[in-house]
C-alpha cells in the first residue's frame, strides 16, 4: 500500500494507474509527464516575465525606491536584511501554525457534533456565522486587550479566520454521503460510530482538505494582523515597522517572505492530501 | 413472508401477500416507482411497515437484519472508494467485528473469486467497469453468508450485453448457493430467465396482480431465451402487466 501511494505522489494520477492489471502505455505516460512539465515552464516564465516588466518600469519612469522598488532592490534586501527576516518569521510560524492547528481542530470537532446533533447544530451554527460577520480587524485589538502581547492572540485570530471555511467544508462533507451507503451500512447492522468511520470521515476527507488549503494561507494572513495590532515580533511587526521607516525595500522583502511560507504551506496541504486521500486522484482527476 | 403497508402521506403497497420459500429464486417485476423496491426494502429493514408483518424464517426483519440473514445488492454498486475491491467485500465482517464471531464465513478471495474477479483482489473500485462493480458488490452480499440475498435492480444501470453476462453469473451463484433471491427487476425476460417465481406488481398503491411460476427447465442455458416457451411467459407476463 505505501509504495502505491509513494509511486502516486511521484507522478500524481500516472503513478496510480500502475495499479491497473493492463498498465497504461509508456508513451501516454510520458507525454502526461511533458505535458505537466509545460505547465510548470508556463508558470514560472509568466512569474519571471511580470518581474522584467516590474523592473523595467521602475527603471524607465524613474521611480524613488521609498514609492515601489524594483525586484533586484528587494532581492538585495532578501539577502542584507536576512536575518531580521528571519528572526520575524519564526514568531509569525508558530502563529500561524498553532491558530490552523486550534481552528481546524475545533471546526472538525464542531462539525462532528453537527452531523450526530440537530439541535447542536441548530444552537450553535447561527452562533459561528454570526462570529464570522463580525470584521477581523475589529476582533483583534479585542483579543489582544483579553490575551495579551504574546503568541496567544495572534494564534486566536489566525484560528478564528480559519474557523469557519473548515466548520461548512466539514458539515458539507459529513453529510455529503451516499444515501444508499447509509442504507448498505443499517443492513450491515453498524452502529453510529462505525457508519462515521467507514463512511462519513472517509466522504469528508476531500471536503476537509479543500478546506485545509483554504485555512493554510488564511491563517498566515490572520497571524500577520494579530502582529500589526500589538506586536513586536513577526512579519505583521515587520511590516510595520518597515512602512514607518520608509524602507520600502524590507516591506516588499517581507511580503515576499510571507507569501513564500503561504506557498509553502499550501503545496504542504496538498501534499498531505495526496497521502490522506489516494482514491481522489484514482476516480476523479482523470 | 406476509407484508401490508399503508403508506404516509403515499399509499405505497396495499393487501400484499406473498410467502417465499426458502431456495426460491423469485422476482419482483413492476412498473417503475410502482413499490417494489419499497417492499424489498421492508423485507431488508431499512424502512418500517406504518401496518402488517413481516416474517423471515420466524423473525421480524430486524432480528434477521442484526444475524445477517440478508445481503443486500443495490442498483448502484455502492462501493467505498476508499477501499480495495477486497476491503470492500470483506467489510460486513467488519463492521460489528462479524468475521471474528464467525470464523467460518466465506473469505474476500474466495467470494472474488466465485464471481470470477481473481485478479483484481487490491485494485480500487474505480478502475473496475460497471459490470465487475457490481460483481464486487454480490460478492460483499454474500460475504456474511447470508440465507436471503435481496437484489434491488442490480443490473439496471448495465449494458445488455453486461447484464446478460450477469444473468448467468448470478444463475451460476444461485445454483451453487441455493440461497432465496428476491430480485427486483423491470425487465420480463430477465426475470422469466431467472426466476422459479414471478410476482406482477400493478403500479402505486401496488398489489401482486399474478404470481407465476416459470417451469423451464434447470439450469437454464441462454439458447432456452429463444424457445417458444419462453416467449409465451414473457408474453403472459407483459399482458399481465399491461392489465396492472
Amino acid at each position: 500500500m505505501t509504495s502505491e501511494r509513494a509511486s502516486g505522489i511521484a507522478s500524481g494520477a500516472a503513478g496510480e494507474t500502475s495499479l491497473r492489471p493492463g498498465p497504461r502505455p509508456a508513451r501516454r505516460r510520458a507525454s502526461r509527464r511533458e505535458a505537466a512539465w509545460r505547465g510548470y515552464a508556463i508558470s514560472i516564465g509568466t512569474f519571471l516575465g511580470v518581474l522584467l516588466v516590474w523592473q523595467g518600469i521602475i527603471v524607465i519612469f524613474h521611480v524613488p525606491v521609498f514609492i515601489a522598488p524594483t525586484p533586484l532592490q528587494v532581492l538585495g534586501s532578501l539577502g542584507a536584511d536576512s536575518h531580521t527576516l528571519l528572526i520575524n518569521t519564526w514568531p509569525t510560524l508558530i502563529e500561524t501554525a498553532g491558530g490552523f492547528v486550534l481552528g481546524n481542530l475545533v471546526a472538525i470537532v464542531i462539525a462532528v457534533g453537527f452531523v450526530h446533533n440537530r439541535t447542536f447544530q441548530h444552537s450553535v451554527y447561527p452562533l459561528a456565522v454570526a462570529v464570522r460577520t463580525l470584521p477581523i480587524v475589529a476582533i483583534s485589538p479585542i483579543l489582544v486587550l483579553l490575551l495579551g502581547n504574546g503568541y496567544a492572540p495572534k494564534i486566536a485570530i489566525a484560528a478564528l479566520i480559519t474557523f469557519f471555511p473548515t466548520l461548512v467544508n466539514m458539515t458539507d462533507g459529513l453529510t455529503a454521503v451516499d444515501p444508499q451507503a447509509l442504507e448498505l451500512m443499517h443492513v450491515l447492522s453498524a452502529s453510529r460510530w462505525e457508519v462515521f468511520r467507514h463512511v462519513r470521515w472517509p466522504t469528508s476527507l476531500p471536503y476537509l482538505f479543500s478546506a485545509l488549503r483554504i485555512a493554510s494561507t488564511a491563517s498566515l494572513l490572520g497571524a500577520i494582523v494579530g502582529e500589526w495590532i500589538g506586536s513586536n515580533t513577526g512579519l505583521g511587526y515587520l511590516i510595520v515597522v518597515a512602512t514607518y521607516d520608509y524602507r520600502t525595500p524590507l516591506l516588499y522583502a517581507t511580503m515576499a517572505v510571507a507569501s513564500a511560507v503561504a506557498l509553502v504551506f499550501f503545496y504542504g496541504i496538498s501534499v498531505v492530501e495526496r497521502y490522506a486521500v489516494p482514491w481522489r486522484q484514482v476516480g476523479g482527476a482523470e | 413472508m406476509v407484508f401490508e403497508r399503508d403508506g404516509d402521506p403515499l399509499e405505497v403497497l396495499e393487501g400484499i401477500t406473498l410467502a417465499i420459500p426458502q431456495g426460491e429464486f423469485i422476482s419482483l417485476l413492476g412498473p417503475s416507482g410502482c413499490g417494489k423496491s419499497t417492499l424489498l426494502r421492508l423485507v431488508a429493514d431499512v424502512l418500517q411497515p406504518t401496518e402488517g408483518t413481516i416474517s423471515i424464517m420466524g423473525r421480524t426483519p430486524a432480528a434477521a437484519r442484526l444475524d445477517r440473514a440478508l445481503g443486500m445488492v443495490f442498483q448502484q454498486p455502492v462501493l467505498l472508494p476508499w477501499l480495495s475491491v477486497e476491503e470492500n467485500v470483506g467489510l460486513p465482517l467488519r463492521i460489528g467485528r462479524w468475521g471474528q464471531s464467525h470464523p467460518s464465513a466465506p473469505s474476500p478471495a474466495s467470494l472474488l473469486a466465485l464471481v470470477g474477479l481473481q485478479g483484481f483482489e487490491h485494485v480500487r473500485p474505480a478502475q473496475l467497469s460497471g459490470g465487475m462493480q457490481q460483481r464486487v458488490a454480490i460478492a460483499r452480499a454474500l460475504v456474511s453468508d447470508p440465507s436471503i440475498l435481496l437484489m434491488d435492480e442490480p443490473f439496471g444501470a448495465l449494458d445488455a450485453i453486461t447484464r446478460d453476462r450477469l444473468n448467468e453469473e448470478l444463475l451460476r451463484i444461485w445454483t451453487e448457493t441455493r440461497r432465496t433471491v428476491i430480485f427486483v427487476t423491470h425487465s420480463i425476460p430477465e426475470a422469466v430467465y431467472l426466476s422459479t417465481r414471478v410476482a406482477v406488481f400493478s403500479p402505486r398503491p401496488a398489489r401482486i396482480r399474478r404470481l407465476m411460476a416459470i417451469e423451464l427447465p434447470s439450469p437454464r442455458k441462454p439458447h432456452m431465451r429463444d424457445t417458444a416457451e419462453f416467449t409465451r411467459y414473457t408474453a403472459e407476463l407483459r399482458e399481465a402487466l399491461e392489465d396492472a
